[in-house]
């Protein structure tokens, strides 16, 4: 098995956590991981990304230019990754704030879901990151989703552990929209 | 597969340095090892020890000469301009063969560089790094795990040699996470350190560790007992070699640049490329011997690093003259991206099955022109390109002494 995925956003959506969410979860279920932020002078409202790699086998480069699949969270982690997609890949594209137009046909598989709208709906405008990570788990199959809900007491601290249950169901709620995509 | 922590390279390696025993820290902020000084502000006194943030890096690393003249296993972090201010302490406790480990989580250069990842310091690391005959310990771990085992080898070893260790990381380990499979706690050993250390010299006679020898031959001794030290260290030579066996060309890296140089060795073996993978894990002493036996069997190599070519020189030095190694730059400032790696691996893997392929007198007639030609083929990529151009203005400078004179 080897997955890897670039997460990418504006910087405060929390592209970074649910990275380290993913890593923790592939971890649990025994996988060799790799998680490296983007590293430099970042600030609140700037974009941010992380890569996380996920195999069975040993993991040479943590770092990847052409990821295999990717969570893009707001437009300009569109135009930089999209392209950068390798072919057959995927992508969970955050609708709410990216135009679908703008989403290539052919080359690559996209799940389309509106994360912002979906959030609101679960009454926290803060899930968008855990919507977009259940569509993705959801939509490639890496892990089983309940790994992932199982580590998040890994991300989020005790003070927010009464958080959890609404984070359990925003991860529920990407991954039922990314089904109904299927 | 239970029980494993996820930790990034900064923090594996201070849980490396907990669970050696470390007692004692010494810390100086300078992005990317911050985290080690973060860890260990609370968790070294947590575990007993003490933690100091110092007033400078010169500070710090003379904190560690005095950890260390008492005895008392200690360690001290920077990054590369930090590291540079560290170095006459270091020199002076190599003279006076004192044990510390010493972590450097390299970033570009020269002078302050970037904040980004860089191979730069190489030869700072294992050349010495200040001023007299001396060498350090250089261990350079490729992942999580390797920062944290590393490092709790570093203190064993320091005390084993008593001599400085250093570890040799970059801002991509420092920063990426990983896995880690902690060990037990070391059992401590008051006595490592008894026969030497400065306790108070109540009911012995007076001991003196120092670095200044002005008697007739006594620092020409110094010199010579610490040669022997260093050749005994190496019996410490550690490596990785993977696929090398029927490989026709070898790559040979260190540290992150290892690691991703092992993804496009792989990515190519895929492809049925005939390529193995060298990676060094002791800088100093170097596997030079393991190289050269490489070479005996007609290998060939190709030499990554994320700097202008600095290790190189001791991959030539260890495969010369049965072989030669090409050498392909990553630059520090930009970030190393594995499929970059694949086209000079080809480039000189097509160099190698040539040169292979000619038999007797064509092998002798091949040889000359191949480095060239192997430079003509590493010059095609961008990096390689830059290098050139910034190599430009040093070729100038002759010209301008002919006009003086």
């Amino acid at each position: 098995m080897y997955q890897d995925v670039i997460i990418a956003g504006f910087g405060g959506q929390g592209v970074l956590l649910i990275g380290n969410l993913l890593a923790y979860a592939g971890m649990h279920a025994g996988l060799n991981v790799t998680y490296i932020p983007v590293y430099g002078v970042e600030m609140r409202g700037g974009t941010a990304n992380c890569t996380v790699v996920l195999s069975s086998e040993e993991i040479g480069s943590p770092i990847i230019h052409s990821p295999r699949s990717t969570i893009v969270l707001n437009r300009p982690s569109l135009d930089k990754f999209q392209p950068r997609l390798r072919d057959g890949g995927v992508q969970v594209v955050n609708t709410s704030l990216i135009d679908p137009s703008l989403i290539e046909k052919k080359r690559v598989r996209t799940v389309a879901l509106p994360c912002n709208d979906i959030a609101d709906k679960l009454g926290n405008p803060r899930l968008v990151n855990m919507v977009s990570l259940g569509a993705y788990v959801q939509a490639t199959g890496c892990l089983p989703l309940t790994t992932v809900e199982k580590s998040l007491t890994e991300v989020i601290s005790s003070h927010y552990s009464h958080l959890i249950p609404k984070n359990v169901e925003a991860l529920r709620a990407g991954a039922s929209e990314a089904a109904k995509a299927k | 597969m239970a029980g494993r922590i996820f930790l990034k390279g900064n923090e594996a390696i201070a849980h490396g340095a907990l669970a050696a025993g470390c007692k004692c820290f010494f810390g100086y902020p300078i992005t990317p090892q911050n985290d080690i000084p973060e860890f260990m502000s609370s968790a070294i006194c947590k575990a007993g020890g003490q933690f100091v943030q110092a007033e400078s890096e010169v500070a710090a690393a003379n904190m560690l000469l005095g950890a260390a003249a008492a005895g008392v296993r200690a360690m001290t972090s920077s990054s590369s301009p930090g590291m540079s201010l560290k170095q006459e302490a270091i020199s002076y406790m190599a003279g006076s063969d004192l044990p510390g480990v010493i972590v450097n989580i390299n970033r570009g250069g020269p002078g302050l560089g970037d904040i980004g990842p860089s191979q730069g310091d190489y030869f700072q690391s294992v050349k010495g790094g200040g001023h007299g005959d001396y060498r350090t310990l250089v261990l350079a771990p490729a992942t999580c795990q390797e920062a944290y085992d590393l490092t709790r080898l570093a203190f064993d070893l320091a005390y084993t040699y008593r001599n400085p260790v250093l570890i040799l990381g970059d801002a991509i380990l420092g920063q990426m996470k990983e896995p880690v499979t902690p060990a037990k706690p070391r059992k401590e050993n008051p006595k490592e350190a008894q026969d030497w250390c400065l306790t108070g010299a109540k009911g012995r006679p007076t001991r003196l560790l120092k670095s200044l020898f002005l008697d007739d031959g006594a620092l020409a001794g110094q010199n010579l007992r610490l040669k022997a030290k260093y050749e005994k260290m190496k019996a410490e030579i550690r490596y990785e070699a993977f696929a090398c066996d029927d490989a026709e060309l070898v790559v040979v890296a260190f540290g992150t640049i290892g690691r991703i140089a092992k993804s496009a060795v792989r990515a190519l073996r895929a492809k049925g490329r005939k390529v193995g993978l060298f990676r060094p894990i002791t800088l100093f002493p170097f596997p030079s011997a393991a190289l050269a036996a490489l070479a005996a069997k007609g290998k060939r190599f190709l030499t990554i690093e994320h700097n202008l070519g600095q290790m190189v020189e001791d991959v030539r030095l260890a495969v010369l003259p049965a072989a030669d190694s090409d050498f392909f730059s990553v630059l520090p400032g930009n970030m190393p991206i594995p499929d970059d790696f694949e086209k000079p691996i080809l480039a000189s893997l097509k160099g190698a099955a040539k040169k292979t392929g000619a038999p007797g007198k064509a092998t002798k007639k091949a040889a000359k022109p191949t480095p060239a030609k192997a430079a003509a083929a590493t010059k095609k990529t961008p990096a390689a390109a830059k290098i050139r151009g910034k190599a430009a203005p040093t070729a100038k400078k002759p010209a301008a002494k002919g006009k003086k004179g």
